[in-house]
């Protein structure tokens, strides 16, 4: 094998790699069984974003926290969530990652730090400087990351807790993740600054903007985001500026797109094809090893679908449990 | 034999103080936060200057230093970073100066705190006290004298707790604290400079237990809060009369202690519903909707509620008089029970 010039090893190479396979897999096969009508609700999928997830999400343990958002599948998977629970619970049934009660928006794995993805648009902010806090009374050098889109950026829940993680110097990390589009709307039109960066210094905190396609990027910048609020330096911004590959929500007929985005996108944009050309491309890993992957990946989600679909239903009685720790 | 119990009078601002203390003292975990609970924080003046704008956390800060916080004018952020400490294995308490500013962070305590234990199937746990003021009578006007109890007893997931005297205050406070539910912790603020006798060493109160706080064989009056003390009053009048009327002070809203009052119901078939809040899908609209499901045959008469009217809290002292639940028509209303 050649010289390995990448910031990780050969193992944590293969890890971003699944994870970041899993997570697509996992987002496309949801794509084509929510078409035949046997998922019921709302899902809003991650595909074309995972290398923001991976990036990140290697750099932390399970004592960090994370906020998640309604576009929260990619987070799960890369923070740890197992995909088997959270295909149950995609389909609401036993076994689900919350007992069917919660669904796609609500998917929470808290033993692993995943503080619950989030049907409210800039909800997680506030929550995620509480986990900081939490984090700055233990001691132990834990971080809990906000992540937001685009368009979630401009609520106020998320304006206020940059001031407030920079008053308090929580090691509380906000994460744009800008795909270019809220819902329907473009950034270009609901955000007036060009630059996150700008509105980061404007609350007094650091900023940097990576292209979230490039998992290497993210992997470095966020890296030292991470360690800075480890040891005391307190929060910042990272903007990923990324690409969605499928719409807002699954039956988005996307006629806000130009003509042939998303196909440019995926053709140019893929950051798991990037990421695969580049390691592949320097001799690291070889294609049979990442078609290994590959292949392990797609039975774990075809495995993971059976056992969703043969899984049983809630039992009716479950309605009114868990209202209350105590009654 | 009966053991004696150490109390001395305290204020209701004391006994909120004293529960914060002891608890603080007790459990690393408890922190607190609101906005000037320290008060003149980064300020070139005195450390510690207010204890929140009336009082009540004053000399916290000196005997638990950095666990106080004070925060930015900024709701959404510290309620909801304070839930979301919650659910990291702190124990905060945060104060909302006054339940007419729930609507600024409403988002945080009604679609999060309230939902993660169910929506994330059992695994969460969020104990969070939001202590906030409520009620009008100290002429605050529209926007800082609201009862909103009401409102927050409508979502799943959330205690509502409404204390009617010092005791009450302490002893409740504690129990909310020790809670691993949030708890909307509601006080009324007329109750801040009126004295009882209290307990020194730490007691709680069970949360969803009703108090019978006075007896009687020929009609219930239920309520909470501050109107337990006026429905107190209003049994005396009664009782000149030879009405005797049992009084009770639900103490929390949710979980709520229908139980009680159907018992007591059930002994004397006739009910008032008192509530400072706005009648429309009140506490009093509650209770009479439960009453008249579950125990009709009892009712020797139709429910009367005894309420606010309608409109938002004037200002005018006059006005404001007007629209408080008086004694007078507590009395009116058990009356009309009767006719």
């Amino acid at each position: 094998m050649a010289d390995n010039p990448f910031p990780l090893d050969t193992e944590g190479l293969l890890e971003a790699y699944r994870t970041m396979r899993t997570i697509r897999e996992f987002e496309d096969r949801l794509h084509t069984n929510f078409a035949t009508g046997e998922i019921p609700g709302f899902v809003h999928l991650y595909a074309g974003e995972e290398a923001a997830a991976a990036g990140i999400m290697m750099h932390l343990r399970p004592e960090d926290r994370i906020a998640s958002t309604h576009r929260g599948h990619g987070h799960c998977i890369a923070k740890g969530v197992d995909p088997k629970a959270m295909m149950k619970e995609i389909y609401g049934k036993v076994g689900g990652s919350c007992a069917g009660k919660g669904g796609s928006m609500h998917i929470a794995e808290l033993d692993v730090g995943m503080m619950g993805a989030n049907g409210i648009l800039g909800a997680g902010a506030p929550l995620a400087c509480g986990a900081g806090l939490a984090a700055k009374h233990r001691g132990q050098g834990d971080v809990a990351l906000s992540f937001v889109g685009d368009g979630a950026s401009n609520q106020g829940t998320f304006l206020e807790s940059l001031n407030l993680a920079a008053v308090w110097n929580l090691p509380t990390i906000f994460v744009v993740e800008n795909n270019g589009y809220a819902e329907s709307t473009s950034r270009h039109y609901g955000v007036a600054v060009d630059s996150y960066v700008d509105r980061a210094a404007g609350f007094g905190l650091p900023g940097i903007t990576v292209d979230g396609t490039d998992f290497f990027a993210v992997y470095e910048s966020a890296g030292e985001i991470i360690d800075r609020a480890r040891n005391g330096g307190g929060p910042s911004l990272i903007e990923c500026e990324m690409v969605r590959f499928y719409g807002h929500f699954e039956g988005d007929a996307q006629t806000y797109r130009a003509d042939g985005e998303v196909a440019d996108l995926r053709r140019n944009r893929d950051c798991i094809k990037t990421f695969r050309s580049k390691v592949e491309g320097a001799g690291v890993i070889s294609a049979d090893q990442f078609d290994q992957i590959d292949g392990e990946v797609i039975a774990l989600i075809d495995e993971a679908v059976v056992e969703a679909k043969a899984a049983p239903e809630p039992d009716v009685a479950e309605l009114l449990t868990d209202v209350y720790v105590s009654y | 034999m009966t053991t004696a119990v150490a109390t001395r009078s305290l204020t209701g601002r004391e006994a909120i103080n004293e529960a914060i203390d002891q608890e603080m003292a007790r459990d690393e975990t408890v922190i607190m936060m609101g906005e000037d609970i320290v008060g003149g924080a980064g300020s070139p003046g005195e450390e510690d200057a207010w204890g929140g704008v009336l009082g009540v956390t004053k000399g916290l800060y000196g005997k638990h230093g950095d666990r106080l916080m004070d925060t930015p004018l900024s709701e959404s952020a510290y309620i909801g970073a304070a839930i979301g400490a919650a659910a990291c294995g702190m124990r905060p308490i945060a104060e909302l100066m006054f339940i007419d500013f729930m609507g600024v962070c409403l988002d945080q305590i009604y679609n999060q705190a309230a939902k993660f234990r169910y929506m994330f199937g059992g695994k969460a746990e969020t104990p969070v006290v939001i202590r906030t003021m409520v009620g009008a009578g100290l002429r605050a006007a529209a926007q800082h004298s609201q009862m909103l109890t009401p409102v927050f007893t409508h979502f799943p997931g959330l205690k509502v707790v409404c204390p009617s005297n010092a005791y009450e205050l302490k002893g409740l406070l504690i129990e909310s604290i020790r809670d691993n539910d949030p708890v909307i912790f509601c006080e009324h603020k007329s109750l801040y400079d009126v004295a009882a006798e209290v307990p020194e060493a730490p007691y709680s109160i069970p949360l969803g237990e009703a108090n019978v706080v006075h007896e009687g064989n020929d009609a219930t009056i239920v309520t909470y809060g501050a109107m337990v003390n006026t429905a107190l009053d209003a049994a005396q009048t009664l009782a000149a009369d030879g009405i005797s009327t049992d009084v009770i002070d639900l103490r929390t809203l949710s979980p709520l202690d229908i139980d009680t009052v159907i018992e007591s119901v059930e002994k004397t078939g006739r009910l008032v519903c008192v509530d400072e809040a706005n009648p429309r899908c009140s506490i009093a609209a509650d209770v009479s909707a439960q009453v008249s499901q579950e125990a009709f045959g009892s009712l020797k008469s139709g429910i009367r509620m005894v309420t606010a009217p309608h409109t938002p809290v004037p200002f005018s002292p006059v006005l404001e008089d007007a629209y408080i639940p008086s004694a007078g028509a507590i009395v009116d209303a058990v009356r009309a029970t009767d006719s």
